[in-house]
């Protein structure tokens, strides 16, 4: 047991830091930019986009993350599509996979507003515009936002699949670390741990708080 | 239609359903047109070709039909089952101990079940994998079970205290007054009418462990995408479109179908037992019903 190994290697934690980061951040926003839309997809008034995003939704919520990973990697080169392996191929993956439950937690936010909020709303003669932007949108917002964090939490963890298709984030770089050090597994894989636990604890916590919050405003 | 639809837009006249309607074929003919693309793009590449497809009724190398799907659903989806099968109880049992332990008078304990909940939590579950294979030394099946049951364990741990917290306080306190112990009321009365809302919960909790026993694929265990890949290797990489078609639609039956049943167990939940929460306020979704993926 030595603990100097951590601190030997604190640039190759960095690194890996940093990537799990940058996944998480770029994936993130791309998932709530696609999941937002498939949401207005989900409560719009045009079945067909309806089946669409419900289609979408289902297909990608029931297949695990390394099926999705393994599709792009090794399927997609039948269709002609080869990605480049490695960051953008993992970006794309969890883009997808997280954007289904982006949508999902916006679509229940929104069902969480009661029907007669927008009933008063049409009552003193808003307009659909109006009740939507100062009605309905700001408490959809506020309950939308926990879900949505615990959410990015489940995506933070999940870059760790990466892992398993050439990128070197965390988890990667616990693996390559430990292999080195054999002698020291334990502490080398604790101290990866620690950089998750950074992250999703206090998230987490700021999730429990918020939630309990928007509880009370109702 | 759905309540989204009625939150949002007034029940819409014969004009609005008109444009409605015209809207949805307009939408649902562009939705169409981006799928022919891309099928005719992959017809193109020579996807759809026969002896592609071939290896799942007619395979190539002297092997018969029977081979593949035996290597695919008994090989491939039994491992995977069992990984689950294992995981599963075990991490039931567990998560049940880890939210009764949290209930607890003792300070210390509490603290202690607090934080094996949230350290456990907060991790991947391919890193706690890792962590048994490599720190353990344990074989690859052994290091699947550990990584789905401790991060399962904590998640449960968590689904069950939502549980017993929804429940009215004048359950344990009527437990109190007819002088059952601590223990008597959680057995006898409050877990009894907790499992019971519970039960959506845990079985949806079900469908994200079975999706993560494939991470199995990546620390070395045999699963149903290793077999897929195996086959793959073997018959040639022309044949991973149709292999991985079936593999995927397994997934989606065996999930669809657990989801299915945990929508189901939540309408009997909600017509037979008291109503411990309010299900009709508005309000964000209990804890724990979204807590995985």
């Amino acid at each position: 047991m030595d603990l100097m190994v951590i601190a030997d290697n604190m640039p190759a934690y960095l690194a890996g830091f940093r990537m799990t980061a940058q996944l998480t951040i770029v994936a993130g926003l791309g998932a709530l930019v696609i999941g937002l839309a498939v949401a207005a997809m989900r409560v719009s008034p045009l079945g067909s986009l309806r089946v669409f995003a419900a289609t979408y939704t289902e297909l990608l919520r029931n297949m695990p993350l390394t099926l999705i990973f393994f599709f792009a990697v090794l399927v997609l080169p039948q269709f002609g599509v080869v990605l480049p392996l490695g960051y953008w191929t993992a970006v794309g993956c969890l883009t997808a996979y997280t954007s289904v439950f982006v949508a999902e937690a916006v679509r229940s936010g929104i069902n969480a507003v009661g029907v007669g909020q927008a009933e008063a709303a049409r009552a003193i003669g808003l307009t659909f515009g109006q009740s939507l932007t100062s009605v309905i949108l700001p408490q959809a917002v506020r309950s939308v936002i926990p879900p949505l964090i615990n959410v990015i939490i489940a995506l933070a963890k999940n870059t760790s699949v990466a892992a398993g298709f050439a990128v070197v984030e965390l988890t990667a770089t616990g693996r390559r670390l430990a292999q080195q050090n054999p002698a020291d597994v334990v502490l080398v894989l604790a101290g990866v741990a620690l950089f998750y636990l950074v992250v999703t604890i206090p998230a987490g916590q700021l999730a429990n708080l918020l939630e309990r919050k928007v509880a009370f405003a109702r | 239609m759905s309540r989204a639809t009625s939150v949002l837009y007034d029940a819409p006249g014969p004009l609005a359903r008109r444009r409605e309607r015209i809207g949805s074929v307009v939408g649902g003919l562009l939705v169409l047109a981006l799928v022919g693309v891309g099928a005719w793009y992959a017809a193109g590449r020579g996807v759809f070709e026969a002896d592609r497809w071939a290896v799942l009724w007619d395979p190539p190398k002297n092997q018969s039909a029977l081979d593949v799907w035996r290597s695919l659903l008994v090989v491939g989806l039994g491992a995977t089952l069992r990984a689950a099968a294992v995981a599963a109880p075990l991490a039931l049992l567990l998560g049940l101990v880890l939210a009764v332990l949290r209930t607890t008078r003792l300070a210390p304990v509490r603290v202690a079940a607090s934080v094996v909940i949230e350290l456990f939590r907060g991790l991947p579950v391919l890193l706690m994998m890792f962590f048994a294979l490599l720190a353990f030394g344990w074989s690859a099946f052994a290091a699947v079970i550990f990584g789905l049951t401790v991060y399962n364990m904590a998640v449960i741990a968590e689904i069950v205290r939502a549980g017993l917290a929804a429940l009215p306080k004048g359950q344990s306190e009527a437990a109190a007054a007819i002088g059952l112990s601590r223990g008597q009321t959680l057995r006898l009365v409050l877990l009894p009418q907790a499992l019971r809302t519970m039960a959506p919960s845990l079985v949806a909790q079900l469908v994200v462990l079975l999706k993560d026993s494939s991470l199995g694929f990546i620390v070395g265990y045999s699963e149903l995408l290793k077999a897929i890949q195996n086959n793959a290797q073997y018959f040639g990489n022309a044949s991973v479109v149709a292999l991985f078609t079936v593999g995927a639609g397994i997934y989606l039956v065996v999930n669809i179908s657990l989801s299915r049943l945990a929508l189901r167990l939540q309408g009997r939940t909600r017509r037979t037992a008291a109503p411990a929460v309010d299900v009709t306020a508005p309000g964000p979704a209990p804890r724990g019903a979204t807590t995985g993926h």
